[in-house]
């Protein structure tokens, strides 16, 4: 039997990955077309959302709002630019569209915006999608519904107190079809995490909060898909993946470095960006 | 008439739960605050359709958020004091701008707190939340009106901050059958040539009572109850500006931002008449029962006559 999950979805890992680095050039060439976006924190969460929306998650883009489809909510709002991309490459809406990023009277604005086809809800203010995600679940399992939900936060976000409360609430109603994710890339717009407000031990917090916590490479494609598949990994309990990534992962020049969070890169940033993508593209394709 | 003791909470709660045992669609949540928004019955009776969410006012309006995209009717139940102001950016993107059908209840309104100070006093939340796009705003007068107006809010998709207050207040309808809720339309309980009363909630009554002294000392009154804020009835308060050139409104709020302002903002860019607004001043509210400090901030029948008097004398 098909497992309808996966169905038309891409199960080849190295698929992926090839999918993964062409998402990369497109949010580039968005972000340089529109001359504003949030380079470092798009590229960062590319993998991430590569596994989710090729494979992981149940998702129709002729039905968006199809009752039993999987929900990703993008707490993490400010890194829309991969999201964008990835739902004009699944059909929700069309590629040409993706010229309108951020142009005057666009619905394709710097935020998450639930007049896209395929966005669930506008976000955008960091500690908001988590108590969403939690009366997302609890909504689908008073209705006997199949839908999990997964939930991308940054992790200079874990410093809004509301996503602890949020937290609580989700281990209390043992939501185990609400699914975590930290786009752990350690950087936010001033610094360092460690520097700005201290997180660790993060996946200790997390457990004390009474959730099953995973770390992963975030930018393993095949661990990702395999992790996100396994959950919920104890019934009864969310699952937390902590995604240890790259802020401006794939660009050599952009990577690690605080302020391409919202860099726009130059015509020759650009360029040699793409032409580093291009060369990873080929290495993929042997 | 005798003294009436249901308050507006229990009547809420009581129209809830009928509905609900219906629509299982319906679900209710509180921030450890079901006692004082009377949905103890509704947490005992319909327990699959109700989410404790404990002191996080915050979490509680995304998660209501979150049932409501989920295919849910929530009623949030918490206190107006933390509601309309530790959640407001919750209100503002997770309802308003996602437009999520969330029905707000700010329990314990205005100075229905009165002694507790002005940490528990709510007295800015209609200036906010009628600041806020896509959000509409409701008081209620008195328990008729609060269960038609709890009847037509199940049925209104979208996001409604409903403002209500702690302890009984006295019948303005005697019964619910008189009541016809019209989302956005202002009720005209008394009608009149010279000058024209807009209450909502809680002053609606003092209204009512003013209107009759005013009667007694010759003067006709108009009286509105403006029970919805947001969106405002802009043709009921320009005929008022029309037909009786001079406008008295009352508030349980400060006198900043609320219906008073919303109100002058309608007249003076249609046809600017005298008007006054009666409320809570720029500062922490005196500590006293309702009837006390609204007396204090001459919210009352004998002041809102003498300053009757005063503007028709202008007029002339």
């Amino acid at each position: 039997m098909i497992d309808s999950r996966r169905e038309g979805s891409i199960v080849d890992i190295r698929e992926l990955q090839r999918k993964a680095e062409q998402i990369r050039i497109d949010l580039l060439n968005m972000i340089h077309r529109a001359r504003m976006g949030h380079t470092g924190s798009s590229l960062s969460n590319t993998d991430i959302l590569t596994a989710l929306y090729y494979d992981v998650m149940r998702i129709d883009p002729k039905r968006p709002k199809w009752e039993d489809r999987d929900y990703f909510i993008a707490s993490k709002g400010h890194a829309v630019e991969s999201l964008y991309c990835i739902l004009a490459d699944k059909g929700f809406f069309p590629k040409e569209e993706l010229d309108t990023f951020c142009a005057f009277g666009t619905r394709l604005i710097g935020h998450p915006n639930n007049k896209v086809p395929g966005i669930e809800m506008n976000t955008g203010a960091l500690g908001h999608g988590l108590s969403i995600s939690v009366g997302l679940a609890l909504a689908a399992r008073k209705d006997g519904r199949p839908n999990r939900v997964f939930t991308l936060m940054g992790d200079g976000e874990q410093a809004e107190g509301s996503v602890w409360e949020a937290a609580m609430a989700a281990a209390h109603y043992q939501l185990d079809n609400v699914i975590g994710i930290i786009d752990r890339n350690r950087l936010q717009i001033s610094g360092n995490t460690e520097d700005v407000m201290s997180l660790e031990p993060l996946a200790d917090k997390w457990r004390a909060f009474g959730w099953e916590v995973v770390e992963v490479d975030g930018h393993d494609i095949a661990e990702l898909v395999e992790v996100f598949r396994s959950a919920p990994r104890k019934a009864g309990k969310p699952t937390l993946v902590i995604a240890n990534t790259v802020k401006g992962k794939g660009v050599s020049f952009a990577e690690n470095v605080q302020h391409w969070h919202h860099h726009v890169p130059s015509d020759a940033e650009l360029e040699q960006a793409v032409a580093e993508l291009n060369e990873r593209l080929r290495e993929l394709s042997l | 008439m005798s003294k009436n003791t249901i308050p507006n909470r229990q009547v809420l709660c009581e129209t809830l739960l009928e509905i609900a045992r219906q629509d299982k669609d319906i679900m209710v949540l509180t921030s450890d605050s079901r006692g004082s928004a009377a949905m103890t019955a509704f947490a005992q009776q319909l327990p699959e359709q109700f989410v404790e969410t404990g002191i996080a006012e915050q979490n509680i309006v995304g998660i209501a958020a979150g049932l409501a995209a989920g295919g849910k009717k929530p009623f949030v139940a918490s206190p107006a004091c933390f509601l309309s102001m530790r959640s407001i950016e919750q209100i503002k993107v997770d309802v308003a701008y996602s437009r999520t059908n969330v029905k707000l209840i700010g329990i314990s309104g205005g100075i229905s707190y009165g002694a507790l100070g002005m940490s528990h006093h709510s007295v800015q939340d209609i200036a906010v939340t009628r600041a806020i796009p896509g959000l509409a705003v409701v008081l209620p007068a008195d328990r008729h009106e609060t269960k038609k107006m709890t009847e037509a809010l199940v049925n209104y998709d979208g996001g409604v901050y409903i403002r209500i207050g702690r302890n009984p207040v006295e019948d303005c309808y005697t019964s619910a059958d008189e009541v016809d809720f019209q989302l956005g339309k202002a009720v005209r309980m008394r009608d009149g040539k010279d000058i024209t009363l807009i209450a909502a909630g809680e002053t609606v009554r003092v209204a009512l009572d003013a209107a009759e002294l005013l009667a007694a000392s010759g003067i006709s009154c108009r009286m509105l109850n403006m029970h919805t804020i947001k969106p405002l009835d802009v043709d009921a308060i320009r005929q008022a500006a029309d037909e009786t050139g001079a406008i008295i409104t009352l508030e349980e709020h400060s006198i900043y931002g609320g219906l008073g302002a919303a109100v002058a903002e309608t007249v003076v860019q249609h046809r600017p008449v005298p008007m006054r607004i009666l409320g809570i001043p720029d500062e922490p509210a005196i500590a006293g029962k309702t009837a006390e400090v609204f007396a204090h901030y001459g919210i009352s029948p004998a002041n809102i006559r003498q300053i009757a008097i005063q503007m028709l004398e202008q007029k002339r």
